[in-house]
């Protein structure tokens, strides 16, 4: 089990800084689907099948899609020249490098403390289960997230929207009436 | 049998290489993708704990994390679109005026 999870975190590990070097966005996005499928994986282990499941559908599926399909509809793969972020890269660095020190002095502060995990028993966290707990405990906020969602559709929508469109639509009209006049 | 805070490590790791490319990276899609990779990170902490205590509460949460993360996604890859039109570029140091 131990050896699963160190290929599978070093698979993490490996497709997320390869996303974060390589120049090309679209190899970005290729390595990120990769890396939600070895979480998923991890997820599957720790007995968490429905949202490994939604992981893959949710994020590898149509939110890597949609990144892609920005990036071909934009042809923003490459930027054009260096990434020449001048005193920001010196002062972020060493920042990160505090606060990755902070998780790892705690981690190993508590280690050996906090619990050991191992395979769940078959069953365990099955989507019936999941729902159940959804539609009864979490109803209230189940709905906020439809909310949530709706009016994410109806924002994208309206800043996707131009004013072309609404052009083109009176081009159409007008057409629909020349037609009918003579 | 697997040690807690090897998950924590893990998620602590990609958490830290997210913000890393939120940090250091100029092209605004990869900056998404690094957001993306931390709200990941953080799930697999929300799961490790879900699967400790043994309750799944905390798959609902990840759940609810997952619907928002989408919703914003949605959100942002249509600003995305719309600030190109405007500046015709992606660039995170173009962005510099409320008013394009």
């Amino acid at each position: 089990m131990l050896i699963v999870f160190f290929v599978l975190a070093f698979v993490a590990v490996g497709t997320a800084i390869s996303m974060l070097v390589t120049r090309n966005a679209i190899y970005s996005a290729i390595f990120l689907v990769l890396n939600f499928g070895t979480v998923a994986i991890l997820y599957l282990i720790l007995g968490a099948p429905f949202i490994a499941l939604s992981q893959i559908t949710v994020y590898a599926g149509s939110v890597v899609v949609l990144f892609l399909f920005v990036i071909m509809l934009l042809g923003a793969e490459r930027l054009p020249g260096g990434e020449p972020l001048k005193w920001q890269r010196f002062l972020a660095i060493p920042l990160i490098l505090v606060l990755a020190l902070d998780f790892g002095i705690n981690i190993a502060r508590e280690g050996g403390k906090i619990g050991m995990v191992d395979v769940p028993p078959a069953g365990y966290g099955a989507p019936v289960d999941v729902g159940k707990v959804l539609f009864t405990q979490y109803a209230l906020p189940f709905e906020v997230t439809a909310i949530i969602l709706l009016s994410a559709v109806v924002g994208a929508i309206m800043l996707a929207k131009t004013d072309k469109a609404g052009r083109r639509r009176d081009l159409y009209k007008r057409e629909q009436q020349q037609e009918k006049t003579p | 049998m697997i040690p807690v805070e090897y998950y924590l490590a893990l998620s602590a790791t990609l958490f830290s290489l997210g913000i890393l490319g939120v940090l250091l990276r100029r092209n605004a899609l990869v900056v998404f993708m690094s957001l993306e990779l931390m709200f990941n990170a953080g799930n697999l902490a929300f799961i490790t704990y879900a699967r400790m205590f043994g309750t799944i509460s905390a798959q609902v949460v990840v759940f609810f994390v997952m619907t928002v993360a989408a919703a914003e996604v949605a959100i942002g890859l249509a600003l995305m679109v719309e600030i190109f039109r405007t500046k015709h570029s992606i660039d995170l140091d173009q962005m510099n005026t409320l008013k394009g």
